[in-house]
């Protein structure tokens, strides 16, 4: 930090001076003493003393991770509240709150208890609003964090087991949020949960034993709303607060990733230390996330139970919709043809259901933890990477992102067919008809797309690289020529387009060895010979120095000979040679 | 040529002039390197750029009034907010531009702590941004593999654990507490897993229709069943099912009495998630098939109201092309063609309720559901 321009008041320093230490003020004393006391029983300046200098990066992606952390944080705060009022019990009462629409209706105490936190308690329903906004803002959130960390590589080694963590993670925070928008045993919520009774209830073999087991008898039953609670407010918030807290700790072990710049090299990180910037920073960003979910919570309703009523099993309300983290999975079931079903020797077995409702959900998941792995096999990189890659510099992970988000997005929007065909005057047939078409066809299209993209912008780095470079120093030479002057010293901001790694597809050793006798080639080699010239075989790989250099010269071999301090004498000698022996190799020379 | 130097890269160098054409964009490396290095070097870190508020002391007192300015914001929201919770009633409403009516409690509550938050958040992130050091720290990084020296500790002392533990050396121990550990947990699960509910038995293939409740281990007698209005629990006479009409039917005996709330089946949601049905008049020559003119009265029909996807109530139905559509998943079922599935994602039709009238012309169950209503199950054709 320079302050040389500030004009020096007289009773500043003079040069060489050692400033005066201020004595410790009252409060820092006591802060002192207490932190003192407790390291005298602990230990934990040394730990603490740690985290405080720890470096982060920053980076506006990396933000993402955070919303979604403190989105859960405000969720466990403000459901802690809930509780307070909630009545997580589907016995029967009759409604006499000061909602007068629905004063006289039979209803469940835990549908009564919500109209109670919603009508009758102070501040209850600007709380219950920040709870459901902020858990669609955790996994909104979580999914973007996902697609950052993808994109850029960061979940390679050795990162591979905090992307399952968080794979977990991202399942847990839909159940738990299904738990969650179930237990107001609201008519839109119980719709839900008779579809979800109906999916247990497809599972070949088991499922009606299974279906009864979880609702405790036949559906709805009393034991399901107790059942979803101790679930959503006990057993996955364990579960979610645990892994979170080894999400978190593997982090601080194994230090941010960074995004290449300059100086910032694999084996450093670059950033501002905890204390204080960056816990100013992150501290100050928990507020706003707060402070936005609230505002929003303000003006913005959310799930208006008392609109639907109370869950009834024969009404129904139009435009039936999961909350959005859901809608995949029922965009799925829309989708699915009914031919699916099947008779078998007298069973029944529901392929139309099945794909959508139980395996989509866990098969997602199952495949995200597991591209990691898949990769490294691929490319048979074991090194560690700490450096990110910036998207397009792996065109074919990139292509395979964007097929899974389109993948994922056709179902979500297919979840909605029905309020877009009234929205858009369509036909709801028709719309199912493009969706059903677009699950195949759409993601090879986004895949192929975005790989060119990538490859695109991979080659106007080049270019940029090999022709933008020019330093406008015009040199005359001594007969009378002129070119202009360029050096191969990457600017700063140029170092960002070359600083990535070449690569190459793998081979496979030949078939034959050099005595032409046949070698036997593993078909899991061959297999991923192929995989890896499906990754690489059309990679655009950075520029080099040297071609850099022979880019500058084209067409003119004269062109660019600048003798430098070093160069002098080589530039003429190069100049000279060029005569002599031009088209041999460079290398030979 | 190769005397420059490879750890000084970066600085001018002479090209190596064989190429006499421009560098493809696609081309990969360069044949031979003319003693330029393979890669690029990193420059390193850029210059720290100076901030106003570190050049300039009045720039650094505005930040800092700023800074202020945003803390106080957010103490003046919370202060609102503590007058907001008790100055306004919940009955009071508001209307907002954009939004509407809206409970006047709940916005400025909600504004007021979204104030208090967002001034300490700003205020702080602001406080970073301008006077908190902008300097760019370096960390080094090491492998996270522990030293050789490490890894190997851990081996012999687990091997020295197995070795002085004797289990090694004693496999009646190796094996007993194999077994021990991969038992111990079977009495939580099974406690679990056979005590969360009964079993199914009949009751997913039984609807109240069957002659009264139709639970676990139930097993009503078939008893014509009046259809009565939902939710008024009146019977229905057949000449009040106009064409065209509509109504919504729950069996004789199954709702409470809709003034007193008295009576009703004990389980009543439970029996009214099977029994829903939907009556609707229909113009006989409409009906294509036999069976469903035969068990319906005089172009009236009943069908299921549970829809064989996923068991949402079939609710929404279009009087003109008489399809009955599920708003879950959109299954579309027609009722001229005895509620098959024209499209979306159910397989079978509406299962058909068949009735007739009493002596006092009122509409009753001939029959109960010949198979199971609503979603498919495994062993649905077997019983």
């Amino acid at each position: 930090m320079s302050t040389d321009t500030t004009p020096r008041p007289a009773d500043t320093l003079r040069e060489g001076d050692t400033p005066a230490e201020a004595p410790p003020s009252g409060a820092a004393r006591r802060i002192g003493g207490v932190s003192g006391w407790v390291d005298d029983r602990t230990g934990a300046a040394k730990p603490v003393g740690y985290l405080m200098k720890k470096v982060f990066p920053d980076h506006w992606s990396f933000m993402l991770g955070e919303i979604a952390m403190y989105s859960m944080i405000i969720c466990l705060l403000t459901g802690a509240f809930l509780t307070f009022w909630f009545v997580p019990s589907a016995g029967h009462t009759v409604y006499d709150g000061s909602y007068v629409p629905l004063r006289g209706v039979s209803m469940s105490e835990a549908f009564a208890s919500t109209l109670n936190i919603s009508f009758d308690i102070k501040g209850g329903l600007i709380v219950r609003q920040i709870h459901h906004w902020a858990a669609l803002l955790f996994i909104v959130a979580l999914v973007v964090h996902m697609f950052r960390v993808f994109f850029t590589g960061a979940f390679r080694k050795p990162r591979e087991i905090n992307w399952v963590i968080g794979s977990v993670l991202a399942l847990l925070a839909i159940i738990e949020g299904f738990a969650g928008y179930s237990l107001p045993d609201d008519l839109l919520s119980g719709t839900g949960l008779r579809a979800m009774a109906g999916f247990v209830q497809t599972a070949p073999v088991i499922g009606s034993y299974l279906v009864f087991a979880i609702f405790g008898g036949p559906f709805p039953g009393e034991m399901i709303i107790p059942r979803l609670y101790s679930a959503h407010v006990l057993l996955i918030p364990a579960l979610l607060i645990g892994l979170f807290t080894a999400h978190i700790g593997l982090v601080f072990v194994q230090k941010h990733t960074q995004f290449p710049g300059p100086g910032r090299t694999n084996d450093n990180v670059v950033g501002y230390p905890v204390m204080p910037v960056y816990a100013a920073k992150a501290g100050g960003f928990f507020f706003i996330v707060f402070g936005v979910i609230a505002a929003i919570s303000a003006l913005v309703q959310i799930n208006p139970v008392w609109a639907y009523g109370p869950y009834d099993p024969s009404p129904v309300t139009a435009g039936a919709q999961p909350d959005w983290y859901m809608g995949f999975a029922d965009g799925a079931l829309r989708l699915l043809p009914g031919w699916l079903e099947f008779e078998i020797f007298g069973f029944t077995l529901s392929l139309n259901i099945m794909p959508g409702a139980l395996i989509l959900l866990p098969l997602v998941y199952i495949v995200l933890g597991a591209y990691p792995f898949v990769e490294r096999w691929v490319t048979g990189d074991d090194r560690e990477h700490h450096l990110l890659d910036r998207p397009r510099n792996n065109p074919v992970r990139t292509g395979i992102g964007m097929a899974g988000i389109t993948m994922y997005s056709v179902l979500l929007f297919a979840s909605g067919n029905d309020i877009m065909a009234i929205k858009l005057g369509m036909s709801i047939n028709d719309l199912t008809w493009f969706f059903r078409i677009g699950f195949f066809v759409l993601p090879p299209i986004a895949f192929w797309v975005t790989k060119r993209i990538c490859l695109s912008l991979q080659r106007r780095d080049r270019d940029t690289v090999l022709h933008g470079r020019e330093t406008g120093t015009i040199v005359r030479t001594p007969d009378g020529k002129y070119f202009e002057r360029h050096d191969t010293e990457a600017t700063p901001d140029q170092w960002l387009l070359v600083q990535h790694e070449s690569v190459a597809p793998l081979e496979i050793e030949a078939a034959v060895d050099e005595n032409g006798v046949a070698r036997k080639v593993k078909r899991g080699d061959r297999r991923r010979a192929r995989l890896s010239r499906f990754y690489f075989a059309d990679a655009v790989n950075p520029v080099t120095p040297a071609e850099l250099a022979a880019a500058q010269h084209h067409g003119s071999e004269h062109e660019a000979i600048e003798p430098s301090l070093v160069g002098g004498v080589r530039a003429i000698e190069a100049a000279e040679t060029d005569e002599v022996d031009s088209g041999e190799p460079a290398g030979r020379r | 040529m190769n005397e420059q130097d490879p750890t000084h890269p970066g600085v001018e160098v002479a090209p190596t002039s064989q190429h006499g054409t421009a560098v493809s964009l696609d081309e990969g490396h360069v044949v031979g390197d003319g003693g330029l290095p393979q890669r690029f070097t990193n420059p390193g870190l850029p210059d720290h750029v100076a901030r106003m508020a570190d050049l300039d002391e009045g720039a650094a007192r505005r930040a800092e009034k700023q800074v202020a300015t945003l803390f106080g914001i957010s103490i003046v929201g919370t202060l609102l907010f503590i007058v907001f919770y008790f100055a306004i009633s919940l009955e009071t409403t508001v209307f907002v531009p954009g939004i509407g009516v809206t409970s006047a409690s709940n916005l400025a509550l909600g504004i007021t702590m979204a104030m208090g938050l967002l001034g300490i958040g700003f205020g702080a992130v602001h406080w970073a941004k301008t006077l908190m050091p902008d300097e760019e720290v370096v960390e080094e990084r090491h492998p996270m593999r522990a030293s050789d020296e490490s890894r190997d500790r851990v081996v012999e002392q687990l091997r020295q654990g197995g070795t002085s533990s004797q289990i090694t050396r004693r496999p009646m121990i190796k094996y007993t507490l194999g077994g021990a550990l991969g038992l111990f947990a079977v009495p939580l699960v099974l406690q679990v897993a056979g005590s969360l509910g009964p079993m199914p038995q009949n009751s997913l293939s039984q609807t109240f229709w069957n002659g009264g409740p139709s639970g676990p281990g139930q097993d009503p007698t078939f008893t014509p069943l009046r259809l009565m209005r939902d939710p008024e629990n009146t019977p229905v006479l057949a000449e009040d099912v106009t064409l065209g009409s509509v109504f919504h039917i729950m069996p004789e005996g199954l709702l409470p009495d809709a003034v007193t709330g008295e009576g009703g089946t004990p389980h009543l949601l439970e029996e009214k998630a099977k029994a829903a049905v939907l009556l609707i008049r229909l113009e006989e020559d409409l009906i294509q098939s036999q069976k469903q003119r035969d068990w319906g009265y005089f172009g009236i029909v009943a069908y299921s109201k549970i829809c064989t996807h996923v068991g949402c109530p079939v609710g929404l139905y279009e009087q003109q092309t008489h399809h009955l559509l599920c708003p879950c998943h959109q299954s579309t079922f027609d009722v001229t063609q005895d509620c098959k599935v024209i499209f979306g994602p159910a397989k079978r039709a509406l299962p058909q309720l068949q009735i007739t009238v009493d002596d006092e012309g009122y509409l009753v169950s001939a029959a109960p559901f010949q198979e199971a209503v609503g979603p498919s199950f495994w062993e649905r054709g077997s019983r």
